[in-house]
């Protein structure tokens, strides 16, 4: 324990901003504290907040929470608690500070909310956790130029009853909820939208129309799988005699620049700009380096695919930045991604080595234990107490096994769309048992967009064409993998065809 | 009475004797000699001419698209930890005209050690990681030439880790993961002879 102790304090705790707690009764701040790169919450504060009772058992080695009537024991040199003899990972071990203790913000939603028999949901990017059912829709925004008019749409999760009236020079949506969880775009036509914000009351966005501001129409679209859509398009004034031409209501049925088909099935995509920081990856001729070719890919993949799909697009790191290859599928998991895509550039020994290669996970290098889990056997474990228990264990660590058949259709779509555009290496399409793929836990692909070890491919890995190239080529392909195979994580259903799962 | 316990002692040293050939005598003089001490790596050089074998070893392709395997003549080593690491420090050293080398240059072999399982651990220095080329192409063909030279020429070693410099490693340049021991994998050799 006395280790613990130790290892918190020479690790200088980093300051990182508070969660907002969202119930019935209102708002109220949670803090949070970076112990050993893990986000943490102080166990009083949320005994605090949830009443609970929080003992040490030096003799179980255990931190003991009551709550309600469940027992919570959390393992002291391990990232386990223990929930009625059920156990629970998390991603790290409890952390103590003098006599304070702290816990994994995940603590929240794994452990906290089944012995609470209360929903608490942790949404980090917002940084809320919201208690119960407390209303809090995803909106998520991004505006787009239609013949001229602006169009804002805001893809709502799930379908919330709203409001939107002018006032003045601003624009008011209004939600039926008790909050918003925002995901708001800057605007690229500032003359007709000059900035989308979260309004004055919780449940509201503001939109500020801009000076050239004519008209306005407003859409409602249902979206499928309980979203909505609102869209709202904004036309310029028509100082000349002759009417601007007004945007087109949107329908579904012609959807000239937005792929309005099934919003649902695919909802976050997690794009993983290989390398970064000091850790440079391969390294051209002329000093390209593998990180900065990544970032740039990266970046360009993740607003066309949030303008055109309009999906949630998460980057695991959007800097030059050290990323822990954990980390990586870490970021897809905890956001519940549906597909996660790792960019990398190749290199080779030979610099004529050309083309651009594409990389599933293989399963049999693992040997037989992997395979044991593939196949989902349950193993018996320690439980604390004394004795065993058998659970079915799904080691974050091999996550991947489970979607290893969908992950190969998802590379064959990326193989057979990204040949359309740019030179494929003769082995395009490979099975490897690559670190950062093994614990996703969603259809996971590794593209090597090109040799950058090869001098004419290092111009080309930096160049716009080039870059452009690849994201069209992502993009297509995960339109073909929605179109074939829908959301491969909440829609199939086992012995259903994937067509068929509505 | 007193012939009797005679003739009892005796057959009992006759067979005392039987036994002792039997079970201790006859396997010394018929039997595997014993082990030769493991840990004495080239401290006493064999009288002998030095014995070699044939062992494939696996090299880059021209085009840098995959492994080749070649066959070479390398040191005999006994017991077979130490074929394995003949057959590791002959991996390690220059490739074969026409073909490169897998393994990034300034590698050595610091140890390696096998386990009862059949799982081998091969100890290389940093150079290994600091001189890659961090391509992942490259960094399979790394991996797969240290295990499929191992587990092809020693059919006794099944899965092969490796560590640098004593320590597991999560990969050499961020892909291929080395944190279990990896299994035989031909699928970047290429199977048609190399033409020279």
């Amino acid at each position: 324990m006395a280790f613990v102790a130790g290892a918190l304090a020479a690790q200088a705790p980093a300051p990182a901003a508070p969660y907002t707690v969202l119930s019935r009764e209102g708002r109220r701040p949670l803090p949070v504290r970076v112990v050993n790169g893990q986000e943490m919450f102080a166990l009083d504060d949320l005994a605090r907040l949830f009443d609970l009772g929080v003992r040490e058992d030096a003799l179980a080695g255990g931190l003991i929470v009551t709550a309600r009537n469940q027992t919570i024991v959390l393992s002291i040199g391990q990232g386990l608690a223990s929930i009625g003899g059920r156990l629970i990972s998390l991603p790290a071990a409890p952390a103590r500070d003098g006599r304070a203790w702290f816990v994994p913000v995940d603590f929240v939603p794994r452990a906290l909310s089944p012995a609470l028999g209360t929903p608490l949901d942790l949404r980090k990017p917002p940084r809320l956790v919201v208690v119960g059912d407390v209303r809090v829709p995803r909106v998520a925004g991004r505006i787009e130029r239609v013949e001229g008019a602006a169009r804002l749409t805001l893809d709502v999760s799930p379908a919330t009853p709203h409001t939107v009236a002018q006032d003045g020079p601003r624009v008011v949506v209004k939600f039926d909820a008790d909050a918003l969880d925002p995901a708001l775009p800057t605007s690229s036509m500032p003359d007709l939208i000059q900035a989308v914000r979260p309004g004055e009351s919780p449940a509201s966005l503001t939109v500020d129309l801009g000076p050239r501001f004519g008209s306005m129409r407003v859409s409602d679209l249902p979206g499928d799988r309980g979203s909505g859509r609102v869209v709202i398009d904004i036309a310029g004034q028509t100082t000349e005699g002759t009417p601007a031409p007004q945007a087109p209501p949107p329908t579904p049925d012609a959807p000239p620049l937005l792929d309005l088909a099934p919003a649902g099935s695919l909802r976050t995509i997690v794009i993983d700009a290989g390398h970064g920081g000091d850790e440079h990856g391969a390294r051209g001729r002329d000093g390209t380096l593998e990180k900065t070719v990544t970032l740039g890919v990266a970046r360009r993949l993740k607003a066309s695919l949030e303008a055109r799909l309009g999906l949630r697009v998460i980057l695991t790191r959007d800097g030059d930045e050290n990323v822990g290859l954990d980390e990586r599928a870490a970021v897809a998991n905890n956001n519940k991604a549906d597909i996660f895509l790792s960019l990398h550039a190749n290199a080779s020994v030979r610099p004529s080595a050309v083309g651009a290669e594409v990389f599933y996970l293989s399963l049999e290098e693992y040997g037989d234990e992997a395979q044991k889990v593939a196949r989902g056997e349950s193993e018996a474990l320690p439980v604390f107490g004394g004795g065993t228990r058998d659970i079915e264990v799904i080691l974050w660590e091999m996550a991947q096994a489970r979607y290893i058949e969908q992950s190969a259709a998802l590379a064959q779509n990326v193989e057979a769309s990204l040949r359309e555009r740019v030179p494929m290496s003769p082995r395009a399409l490979q099975q490897a048992p690559f670190r950062v793929l093994v614990g996703a836990n969603m259809p996971a692909v590794l593209v090597e967009m090109g040799f950058i070890s090869n001098p004419e491919q290092e111009k080309q890995l930096s160049s716009d064409t080039f870059q452009n190239a690849v994201v069209q080529g992502l993009v297509d392909s995960i339109i073909r993998f929605r179109d074939a195979h829908g959301a491969p994580r909440r829609s199939v259903q086992p012995g259903t065809p994937p067509g068929a799962a509505r | 009475m007193n012939n009797r316990a005679i003739a009892a002692g005796a057959i009992a040293v006759v067979a005392a004797v039987g036994a002792w050939i039997l079970f201790v005598g006859l396997p010394s003089w018929y039997g595997p000699k014993p082990a030769a001490p493991t840990a004495t790596p080239a401290a006493a050089p064999s009288p002998v001419p030095e014995r070699r074998i044939t062992a494939t070893l696996y090299f880059v392709s021209e085009d840098g698209m995959s492994l080749v395997g070649v066959q070479r003549e390398i040191p005999f080593g006994d017991p077979i930890v130490e074929q394995a690491r003949r057959i590791v420090e002959a991996q390690i050293a220059a490739a074969p005209p026409g073909l490169a080398s897998p393994i990034p240059s300034g590698t050595t072999l610091r140890g390696l050690y096998l386990s009862d399982r059949g799982d081998a651990f091969v100890d290389l220095n940093s150079s290994a990681r600091t001189n890659h080329t961090g391509g992942a192409l490259d960094e399979l063909f790394t991996v797969y030439a240290i295990v499929d030279a191992l587990t092809v020429n020693l059919p006794a070693i099944t899965r092969v880790q490796i560590l640098i410099e004593g320590r597991e490693v999560d990969t050499l340049a961020g892909h291929v993961d080395l944190r279990h021991p990896l299994q035989k994998n031909l699928k970047w050799v290429r199977t048609e002879k190399e033409k020279t």
